[in-house]
This record gives C-alpha cells, structure tokens and sequence, in this order.
C-alpha cells in the first residue's frame, strides 16, 4: 500500500519536504490548522494564543500532570491565505534544532480529498538532521506510552 | 555491519526503546534501568547488550559503577532518521484527519 505521508529529505541540505494526502475537503484541513480548539485537539496541546492571520502569531504549550512544561513552541504568521496557503516560523523551546521556516499549501484533490505539502527550512544542515533525529525521540515516546498502557492495563 | 538495519532491529523492540527512552533522559546504570521493568533481569541485560553492540548504548565506567549513556551521534546517516520522523508526521496527521473527520459530521 502507498504510503499516505511522504518525506523527501536529502543528505547536506537544510530543508525537508513532507507531503501528505487527506480524506478531508480542504477546507476542513485548512481549518485543522486555523483554529485554536482544532489545533488544541489534534496536536493534543494547550493553544496559548493564536492570531490566524498575516502578521499574526501563536503560542503552544504542553504540561505534564504535575503541571510542568514538556512543550513550548511559538512563532509568527508571515502569510495567511484560507484553504490555499500559511507561511509561519517554528520554534520549539529546549530542543537544539533553533527557529524553522514552514510553508504549508494546501490544495484540494476531490470534493472531498485534500493534500498538505509541507516545506520546513532550517538555519543549518546539522540543525535540520537534528530535528529529524526528533523523530526517533518521538517513536521512543510513543512507545513508552503503549508500555505504560500494557503496563497499566495488565495490573488491572 | 549493516548499521542501519541493526539500528532499526534494536528499536523495533518496544523494551529496547523504553531502555533507550530512560538512559536518553538520564544515564543509569544496569540495576537501575532493569528496576523499570518487570521483565528478568538477564532479559534486561541482553537488551542492554544488543542496545550497546548497535552503538545506540556506550556502557561508561563511573568509580565502581557502569552507566549506560545514549549515544545518538553514532547514527549519523539522516536515512536512519527518516523513517521513525515520517512515522511521527504520519501519527500527527493521522490524529488530525480522524478529528476533523468527527467535526465534519
């Protein structure tokens, strides 16, 4: 089966493109990314602040049970087009990747099928592989989410 | 050595990547990564062992003691790296479309 999610990475470059195709119109996947309680709900983050338009900016925030911070991330909307296009900064707190340059467009298939391309532009090569290697931090934390629920669910 | 294909067997365990996940946060030793789990010991320490022999793991000597640090560096090919940051977009995006799939209906 055809993978849904692409990534084109090359080696020496400070770039990566992600593409991925949706059953979803595209309004509905523009709107995934334009408003705060969708946003909140998806990337499972608290949304800080979100001013969906150009010059606009936003402010995420996750915390653990104990109410500490385990994600931060702001950054600023330099373009705004409903359903086409947003061209945003990124930047994550304590990670060692620095600001990133995100363009997203979007474009409709179908009625009712939509894709994302992604392009993301980092400050160096040794930062984009950086953020890449984020990945596997992920994989690893998503894994021990699945353990704690064996875990959990196997004491039951 | 085929690096890569070692470097994905070694995380395709779900112990294996827990063990990864505590000693990337903090370096431990083997008693102490094997009282996270209620797994045998010696399970724990052949983890530990193929985690190492995959360079994923670098045992250290601190006085009499032998912590297990994470060793990212190894892994410099970014092909390594693409798949397990395909697979995090792919979840993200996954989680968006089955919301929005609810907020259509």
């Amino acid at each position: 089966m055809e993978q849904k999610t692409k990534v084109h990475a090359e080696e020496g470059k400070q770039d990566v493109a992600i593409t991925r195709d949706f059953e979803l119109p595209v309004e509905l996947l523009f709107k995934a990314y334009a408003d705060a309680d969708l946003i909140s709900q998806w990337m499972g983050t608290k949304v800080l602040k979100l001013d969906s338009k150009k010059n606009g900016s936003y402010q995420f925030e996750t915390a653990d049970p104990q109410g500490n911070p385990v994600f931060k991330a702001n950054g600023v909307i330099h373009e705004f087009i409903p359903d086409r296009k947003i061209t945003r900064t990124f930047e994550m707190a304590n990670v060692p990747f620095g600001v990133q340059l995100e363009f997203y467009e979007f474009e409709p298939l179908t009625g009712d099928t939509s894709r994302l391309r992604m392009h993301v532009v980092y400050e160096s090569v040794e930062q984009r592989d950086q953020a890449m290697k984020f990945g596997l931090a992920w994989g690893l934390n998503m894994a021990l989410d699945r353990l704690q629920d064996v875990v959990s669910k196997s004491k039951k | 050595m085929n690096l890569r294909r070692d470097v994905f067997q070694a995380i395709a365990d779900p112990t294996r990547r827990a063990i990864l996940l505590l000693v990337a946060a903090n370096s431990m030793t083997a008693g102490a990564i094997a009282a996270n789990f209620d797994t045998a010991r010696p399970t724990v320490s052949k983890h530990l062992q193929i985690l190492t022999e995959c360079e994923l793991l670098e045992p250290k000597q601190t006085g009499r003691e032998i912590y297990y640090h994470f060793n990212p560096q190894k892994m410099k090919e970014v092909a390594v790296f693409i798949e397990p940051f395909r697979k995090m977009w792919d979840d993200r995006f996954n989680k968006l479309e089955a919301i929005m799939k609810k907020y259509k209906k």
